[in-house]
């Protein structure tokens, strides 16, 4: 009887699982499976065990992202939140600045760096490039203690999402430039987080590849941040494109 | 067939009188001979041999099927049936229900270590409040529990993906908008905000009071006239779409083996185990034993044994309560209290006002119970209103009532966004509250009386957003005996038989 079951229920899902497939690709039209893939799933299917241990992979993938965003607990107890900023966003292969010097700390290519930042324990940090890194939310912890941060880009960062802008709100009193441009998890409903950042001057939102409606978007942006320089390049043709489009949906009925 | 005559016909005229009138006879000859292949079939007698070895084919496979190890049998069975037996039997398809089952799975130790079905109702979720709901998150309540079970789960939809996402399947996107919650306070509700806001501080949300002028800068195109106080959420609110949340928890639950029904619950079958107190007073406990499931459109019902029965059907489940005979029992024992939730009609309006605010619009909830959120970037809004106590609408249909818009919702509207004074109402549609009309807060945990009997229900209007945290918290409950994470005790149905209500001392 078990065993019957065991069976039925293999069947049920087996059949289910190729619907949704079937599905999928009949409304995408994607490209079949590649050999390894439609392998995979097949044996997924069949086995348990195989399933589970694929099952582990996005969370293998997500390994490099959790140890890169690990808290500096261990560094802020020792040397303060601004070494603990400081080394967090050098480990990330990033470059910040402190308030009241004009040279930049920076990683180079293989992540290594220059130790001096240790001797400015006192100076908050003012600006932080983190551009083309891993930040996500969870790093987020690292640099909320600081005060006077005034910069920060985030150009090309694959973790940044809507969670993360609407995080920003910490720094409400103090971010005047903010980059976000080629953040490909970025959508309408984080940039509306972006309103209590009340002193932001300075915004760039060039290629997000989530936005809907860029033209729109980016004149919505420009109302809901009246003091602020709103830049969207990138969207050129799209913009023309998508204006046309909608001009000829709003005039359809 | 006109058409393929025709044809013939063109082509016989035009070969004309040029060509051999043999000729022009075969022509028509071919045309018609293709035409009967397509059109008549076949001659009668390959026809019984197809038909023969058709019947052959399919005995063939139905006696395959017959063999030992396959799940065929003589009878005609419904598909659709529920198993015979399962461990948990999880009332209600809704969220809560979606969210229970996925974490019974996700907590279970060993596979298929707990076998769990889910009965729901109506398969194109028309009715459900889940779907109807307006989708918001919140963390502004008075209630530490209800800002808790709101933090919790949006640190759940935040990481949903970790969550909810199944081998092979796109990712979910919630597509959420963070844009705050705004409640407008006048000079009576303002203390009450104030301590509202100690509260949510000290639980950890982000909550920012604003005094008028604050708001004004923040918002200028709102009316502070009569407000004296506002809170704005900074972070982990706003609203989402609950569809997608719905069938994310169930996509993922099916994946992890929980079983799926259509159906009905009619009734319970249970023993009634009669006990002496310390008082000397005799008190019932019930236990159910089989669910009664109804199949839609039909007298045919399974009774399904099972374990563990939870009450998730929402605005349905004081009926459900009442087929174990809760609340039945005599005048002033334990056995009377009934299950104190019953469904309310709540109206949503969408309009349309081209005018209005933008990309900031935060879901803004008035002093006067008014609420409006943002739908879209095209100009629309939602918007609606709890009626008073008194003025409760029909709930055995679903039909909305477009005069209370004009006259309930649209003054208040007008007077808190003078943007709106110019407006159309696109649509408009009805849903059902599970509302307790006791304390009008969630019920969650064990029914004193019925000892298989968990209750999650009477969320009043906050079943979507603290969803994910209850199913936890059900979970826990049911498979390590307690609360874990959140304590939630303080939401079980003692309160009710105590009558020591649980109030929310919010300002709407």
């Amino acid at each position: 009887m078990a065993s019957s079951l065991t069976l039925m229920r293999r069947s049920c899902r087996f059949v289910s699982i190729f619907a949704t497939t079937s599905r999928q690709s009949s409304s995408k039209t994607l490209a079949p499976p590649s050999l390894q893939t439609g392998l995979l799933l097949f044996l997924s299917q069949r086995f348990h065990d195989v399933e589970t241990v694929l099952s582990w992979i996005p969370w293998l993938k997500n390994r490099v992202v959790r140890q890169k965003n690990v808290f500096y607990g261990y560094t802020q107890k020792n040397f303060g939140d601004n070494i603990a900023t400081a080394f967090y966003v050098l480990s990330l292969k990033g470059g910040f600045r402190f308030a009241g010097q004009s040279e930049w700390f920076r990683s180079d290519k293989r992540g290594k760096f220059n130790w001096d930042f240790m001797n400015h324990r006192d100076s908050p940090v003012e600006e932080v490039d983190v551009s083309n890194t891993l930040i996500n939310y969870t790093g987020l912890d690292n640099l909320v203690k600081q005060k006077c941060l005034r910069t920060l880009s985030l150009s090309g960062c694959t973790q940044v999402d809507d969670w993360f802008l609407s995080r920003l709100h910490v720094f409400q009193d103090t971010l005047e430039e903010l980059d976000i441009s080629h953040c490909p998890q970025i959508t309408e409903g984080g940039l509306a987080a972006l309103k209590n950042l009340r002193v932001l001057r300075r915004l760039d939102v060039s290629q997000l590849p989530r936005i809907q409606n860029p033209g729109l978007v980016v004149i919505l942006l420009e109302e809901m941040l009246p003091q602020c320089q709103v830049t969207a390049a990138g969207f050129d043709h799209c913009l023309m494109d998508r204006h046309t489009q909608s001009d000829s949906q709003a005039q359809a009925p | 067939m006109s058409t393929w005559r025709g044809f013939c016909m063109t082509a016989r005229t035009a070969q004309g009188f040029h060509v051999y009138s043999k000729c022009i006879y075969k022509h028509t000859q071919l045309c018609t001979l293709g035409f009967r292949k397509i059109n008549t079939g076949r001659p009668v007698q390959s026809d019984f041999f197809k038909d023969l070895e058709n019947q052959f084919k399919a005995f063939r496979e139905k006696a395959s099927e017959a063999m030992p190890g396959s799940d065929w049998t003589p009878f005609e069975i419904n598909r659709s049936l529920p198993p015979e037996r399962a461990d948990i039997v999880i009332v209600g398809g809704g969220v809560i229900g979606w969210s229970i089952a996925y974490w019974l799975k996700q907590k279970e130790r060993i596979r298929e270590g707990v076998r769990v079905l889910v009965v729901e109702r109506d398969p194109t979720y028309a009715q459900a409040s889940t779907v109807l709901s307006a989708g918001g998150i919140r963390q502004q309540f008075s209630l530490p529990e209800n800002i808790y079970l709101s933090l919790a789960s949006a640190d759940f939809l935040r990481n949903i993906n970790e969550h909810l996402s199944v081998l092979n399947e796109e990712p979910v996107d919630l597509q959420f908008n963070h844009s705050g919650y705004l409640l407008l306070a006048n000079e009576n509700v303002a203390h009450i905000m104030e301590e509202n806001h100690k509260t949510q501080r000290y639980a950890g949300a982000k909550v920012a009071l604003l005094s008028p002028t604050q708001l004004k800068e923040k918002f200028p195109w709102i009316n502070t006239d009569g407000v004296v106080l506002a809170s704005h959420g900074l972070e982990n609110e706003g609203w989402f779409d609950p569809w997608t949340l719905l069938n994310a928890f169930r996509r993922k639950a099916i994946s992890m083996g929980v079983y799926q029904c259509f159906g009905e619950v009619t009734g319970f079958r249970y023993t009634t185990n009669p006990m002496t107190n310390t008082d000397g007073d005799k008190v019932e406990f019930q236990r159910i034993k089989y669910v009664n499931v109804q199949m839609p459109n039909s007298l045919e019902y399974q009774p399904v044994e099972c374990a563990i029965v939870v009450n998730a059907a929402g605005a349905n489940s004081g009926k459900v309560a009442e087929m174990v005979g809760i609340g039945l029992g005599p005048k002033d024992s334990m056995a009377s209290v009934s299950l104190p939730v019953e469904p309310r009609k709540r109206f949503i309006y969408v309009v349309h006002c081209p005018d209005g605010p933008g990309l900031d619009t935060p879901f803004i909830i008035d002093y006067s119970g008014m609420y409006i959120r943002r739908e879209g970037l095209g100009g629309n809004y939602i918007t609606g209103m709890s009626p008073e106590e008194g003025e409760e609408p029909d709930t055995n249909n679903l039909e909305v009532d477009q005069e209370f818009f004009q006259d309930k919702i649209w003054p208040h509207l007008a007077k808190r966004v003078p943007a709106f004074e110019c407006l159309k109402v696109k649509s408009a549609w009805a849903g059902f509250y599970d509302y307790n009309t006791f304390d009008q807060n969630a019920i969650v945990g064990i029914h004193p009386l019925v000892n298989n009997m968990f209750l999650a229900t009477g969320f009043s209007g906050h079943g979507l957003q603290h969803s994910p945290a209850v199913g936890r918290a059900i979970a826990e409950l049911i498979l390590d005996g307690g609360f874990r994470t959140l304590d939630l005790s303080a939401l079980g149905f003692q309160r009710i038989i105590k009558q020591e209500p649980v109030l929310e001392r919010n300002i709407v």
